[in-house]
């Protein structure tokens, strides 16, 4: 059989649909498993429109296998006493629903017991869907619900209007929020009408929607889009439309019968800057930008319309659309030119009355720390070798917050920065200055592009990191679920720009910046950034887990660096010699807390080995081999050739391998215990300086 | 926010209520140059309570009957949220979009003045100018025809009648009021409401203290006038009469003096909170006494 289930709503916000559609075919089809309603070869499909979400299941069943059950009842002895029933069979008998002379004798490990199979028939599926899909309706995650009904007897996200349930041909009498399952659905609300449709058989219901302007498939809907953008475009020449997935999938859930349409605005209007008219256009309009053969904007724009107009209709809908655009842009390019009366020169006094947070200050304070904190960081960045243009560095510093007074800004604050930048090239600061402040909230998304320029790097690295330092000196640290701060972010971007710059920065310099940070938040901002770093490692360069675990161990204050032997351990972890030192290294760190917690080892502090307590040759050896190995493992190490230093690393693997075979390490006597005890602590530490191995995981 | 709208939706009545607003932004003032944007414009909100269940057709409906074909538009239910923190009133809902323009705001109130609503108030508000301009196919507002002489068919426009308050209010709210002297109407307006208030609380829901006060009181007039009878106390009445509509129009002068505060960049932002929950404390004592005023008086004394 095929069940239909469908929920009709008045509109449901675009951003709500695609995880509730899914998540109510998850809950349909658990319910379907969970009661053995599935056939082997059955099939989910779900739908949506923002009028309704639908789930189609194939191969279900009728009704539930009839089963048997095999009770348990009393102890033989009790129930039968010569053959003879017992009140106790009887009871037992009246439990279960069978006659006496049913009862079975059963062996259990207890003893032998009285048991009865019972018949359970099988329930019909319209009777479990009835009964339990109105529960999963109701437990459906929205982001936002209402309640509508008087006495609130439940919350959704919006009033629900119809439901339709059927298996096959027959209305499964679901109800939910004072409505009773039909066969019937809706279509169009202006192509078709108001007038309900019957759906006579399940598998009828993508087919009735279509035939009234109601397309259920939302892949098939996100193609139309596609398709009518490419075909709308086509017919400027040499013209494409700009790609925007996210946008895409809006409009594919904000119409039911897409179909697409072309405007164009003034020419005139091209020479604000793209970005201003790609916001306006997307994040107000829902427009998708056209762009010419070389990539640059047109003047036209793609409106996704939730109807199939008529050519006279086509028209007047573009004329609208065209007068809605035209109105923003004008808007834009007054706060545009209004905007440029003040410079962004005259507007750094005016910082002083935009509040950062209420207890750190405005942003003028904040442009003060931020300015000591590039001063320091450009010094060291020259110092080691680093091209800087610290004027211009510093006069971006200084205005990189003042567009935040502006008017185009306080209008389209996803702006922000951007038209900072755009104003400074305006204003003839220099292309450093403009690309610095452009770039300064790049990388928001760990896909973005760092900043191209060394002064744009720091003053970014520096921006987050005030701003860390700032919220965690006041306690605003990030918790386990909130973080409105953004601060797991901003310390995402900059160890991202720390790690791809080629700035040779580390997090320790940050932390150095005198009178800036109290030492009591400094570990809390280790531990904050070591995450971070680890999140890099493995989340964005895709290292395994266990060996950012090894390298971090060994160290994580130079991003660049934990990268390079993040690498290397990567590319030696499959050797055999390399899986055998990483388990005889996590066997030796087993021997030493073992040894502690039996209190008979303190830590290697400053002990040396006593050459003259090794007795067995295996010891003699191990000792000799490490102390040669250290210096050739330095060598390489110092030069940054970790490959190589691992390699050598690995020829360790004999020596350890004879010394476990043959020597005791918790020897009787308490001085060659700790002897021993102590090579083990020096191999381990001279060479954990890269990665820590004993983290590595076999296989 | 019109007392029509913000008390009424408390109940317990039904209502269907409609009528021109006015609305206010002193913010959004242009000096009359912006062809699309106006420190004053008209709303038409419509409030239901209950909202009909075909609501969304009979609004379909009301587009047809002003003249607008939807078989020749695009429209769209985009989800728009509506809130008022100053009045903590605040829905669930959709701006709909008539070929890319928002010509009404959709909302399904959740709550108003603090309390949860049952039943809930739908609320339909028509933009006009929009919707005129949409029309009569302006691409300016103030080239509106608002009314065309029947006699001499002479048009007077948007312009004719709205362009100077645009233009003169811009002036008012940008650079003539006096900054000092708006802080001290806000204070006066809210002094005044929250003294308002507070005698209704005392009389109708009064502490233990207040209740002994005057049964002491009354006591005292009786002996002194030798009467053994105390007179019939109409507290339906005297609470019926309270001037809580007053309260709220304090209330609404703190609001608009808040938003005139702000359009002269008077506000910081860490002192913005501050105030509107100030006003929004003001807007919360009027809903709870005007609920009251509303329900049968449960008499504890």
């Amino acid at each position: 059989m095929n069940f239909l289930f469908e929920i009709g709503l008045e509109e449901i916000p675009a951003r709500m649909i695609a995880a509730a559609q899914a998540e109510l075919a998850r809950r349909i089809e658990d319910v379907l498993t969970r009661e053995r309603l599935l056939d082997s070869g059955h099939e989910t499909h779900s739908y949506s429109t923002p009028r309704r979400l639908a789930v189609l299941v194939s191969g279900v069943n009728a009704a539930q296998a009839d089963t048997q059950e095999q009770l348990t009842g009393p102890s033989w002895a009790i129930a039968f006493k010569n053959g003879e029933p017992m009140p106790a069979a009887y009871a037992f008998a009246k439990k279960a629903g069978v006659e006496v002379t049913a009862l079975q004798k059963i062996t259990a490990p207890k003893g032998e017991y009285v048991s009865a199979i019972v018949d359970r028939k099988g329930r019909a599926a319209s009777e479990i869907l009835t009964e339990y899909l109105p529960k999963e309706l109701a437990a459906l995650y929205w982001p936002k619900n209402m309640y509508w009904r008087a006495g609130k007897p439940e919350r959704f996200v919006r009033p629900v209007k119809w439901l339709l349930a059927l298996l096959d041909h027959a209305i499964a009498p679901v109800a939910f929020a004072g409505v009773h399952a039909a066969n019937l659905t809706y279509g169009h609300r202006i192509l078709h009408g108001d007038a309900a449709l019957t759906v006579e058989h399940a598998t009828d219901y993508l087919g009735v929607l279509e035939a009234v302007h109601v397309t259920a498939d939302v892949e098939l809907r996100r193609h139309r889009i596609r398709k009518g953008l490419d075909e709308a475009t086509r017919t400027i020449p040499g013209a494409r439309w700009r790609e925007d997935e996210a946008l895409v999938d809006t409009v594919t859930h904000l119409t039911e019968w897409p179909s697409v349409l072309l405007g164009n605005f003034e020419p005139e209007y091209l020479t604000l800057p793209e970005e201003v008219l790609v916001t306006v256009m997307r994040d107000h309009q829902k427009y998708f930008a056209v762009e010419d053969a070389h990539g640059k904007l047109a003047p036209y724009f793609l409106t996704v319309l939730n109807t199939q107009p008529s050519e006279h209709a086509d028209e007047i809908i573009r004329h609208g659309n065209e007068r809605v655009l035209r109105a923003r842009f004008n808007d834009a390019r007054f706060f545009w030119t209004v905007d440029q009366k003040i410079p962004l020169t005259d507007r750094v006094e005016m910082l002083k009355s935009v509040t950062f947070q209420k207890d750190l200050g405005s942003y003028y304070a904040k442009t003060e720390a931020n300015l000591q904190i590039a001063e320091r960081l450009a010094e060291i960045v020259t110092e080691r070798g680093t091209n800087l243009d610290k004027p211009a560095l510093l006069t971006a510093v200084r205005l990189a917050k003042t567009d935040l007074t502006a008017e185009l800004v306080k209008e389209f604050t996803e702006l922000q920065g951007i038209v900072g930048g755009l104003y400074a090239r305006a204003q003839g600061l220099g292309e450093t200055v403009a690309q610095a402040i452009y770039w300064q909230y790049s990388p928001a998304a760990m896909e973005d592009p760092i900043p191209p320029t060394a002064e744009g790097q720091i003053l970014g690295i520096t921006d987050r990191f005030q701003t860390i330092a700032a919220m965690f000196s006041i306690g605003l640290e990030p918790t386990g679920s909130k973080d409105p701060f953004g601060l797991r972010r901003a310390a995402n971007g900059t160890v991202k720009i720390l790690a791809e710059s080629g700035l040779q920065l580390k997090n320790s310099d940050l932390l150095s910046i005198p009178a800036h940070i109290q030492s009591s938040i400094i570990e809390q901002l280790l531990g904050f950034f070591r995450e971070r770093v680890d999140f890099y490692l493995r989340d964005v360069r895709g290292f395994s887990y266990d060996v950012v675990n090894a390298v971090l161990a060994a160290g994580f204050d130079d991003v660049r660096d934990a990268i390079a032997r993040a690498e290397a351990v990567t590319a030696v972890r499959g050797s055999e010699d390399f899986v055998a030192i990483s388990g005889a290294f996590k066997r030796m760190k087993n021997i030493l807390r073992q040894a502690s917690e039996k209190n008979l080892w303190e830590g290697a502090n400053d002990r040396l080995v006593l050459t003259s307590l090794l007795i067995v040759g295996a010891e003699k050896a191990l000792h000799k081999k490490a102390i040669n190995l250290v210096f050739e493992v330095e060598d390489r190490r110092v030069r940054y050739k970790y490959r190589e230093a691992l390699e050598q690393i690995a020829t360790l693997r004999p020596h350890v391998d004879l010394f476990f075979d043959k020597v005791m390490v918790m020897a009787e006597d308490p001085t060659i215990r700790a002897n021993r005890l102590t090579l083990i602590a020096f191999v381990l530490g001279s060479f954990s300086s890269i990665a820590d191995f004993s983290e590595i995981v076999a296989g | 926010m019109s007392p029509d709208t913000f008390l009424r939706v408390l109940g317990p009545r039904p209502i269907n209520i409609a009528y021109a607003q006015p609305s206010r932004r002193p913010a959004d003032g242009r000096y009359g140059e912006n062809p699309n944007r106006l420190y004053k414009h008209t709303q038409f909100p419509v409030i239901l309570m209950p909202p009909p269940s075909d609501i969304h057709e009979v609004y379909l409906a009301s587009l047809d009957a002003i003249g607008i074909d939807l078989s020749e538009h695009d429209i769209k239910f985009e989800e728009d949220n509506w809130e008022w923190p100053v009045g903590s009133a605040w829905g669930v809902g959709w701006q709909v979009m008539l070929d890319g323009q928002e010509i009404t705001q959709f909302t399904y109130f959740q709550q108003c003045g603090g309390m949860d609503l049952d039943p809930i108030t739908g609320e339909i508000t028509y933009g006009l100018e929009r919707l005129a301009q949409f029309l009569q196919d302006k691409d300016s507002i103030y080239d509106i025809v608002w009314v065309r002489n029947p006699r001499t068919g002479k048009a007077f426009t948007y312009g004719d009648i709205r362009l100077e308050e645009e233009l003169q209010f811009s002036v008012y709210n940008f650079e003539a009021a006096e900054v000092e002297k708006l802080w001290e109407r806000l204070r006066l307006y809210e002094a005044e409401c929250q003294d308002l208030l507070a005698s209704y609380s005392d009389s109708f829901s009064p502490t233990a203290e207040k209740l002994a006060e005057r049964r002491q009181k009354i006591h005292d007039r009786l002996v002194h006038e030798g009467k053994t009878e105390p007179p019939s106390e109409d507290v339906r009445a005297a609470q019926r009469r309270f001037p809580v509509l007053g309260a709220y129009d304090l209330c609404l002068k703190c609001s608009h003096l808040f938003n005139l505060l702000d359009a002269r960049g008077a506000i910081s932002v860490t002192e913005r909170v501050g105030v509107i929950a100030r006003i929004r404390a003001l807007a919360v004592g009027v809903a709870k006494a005007y609920a009251a005023q509303q329900q049968p008086l449960a008499t504890s004394h």
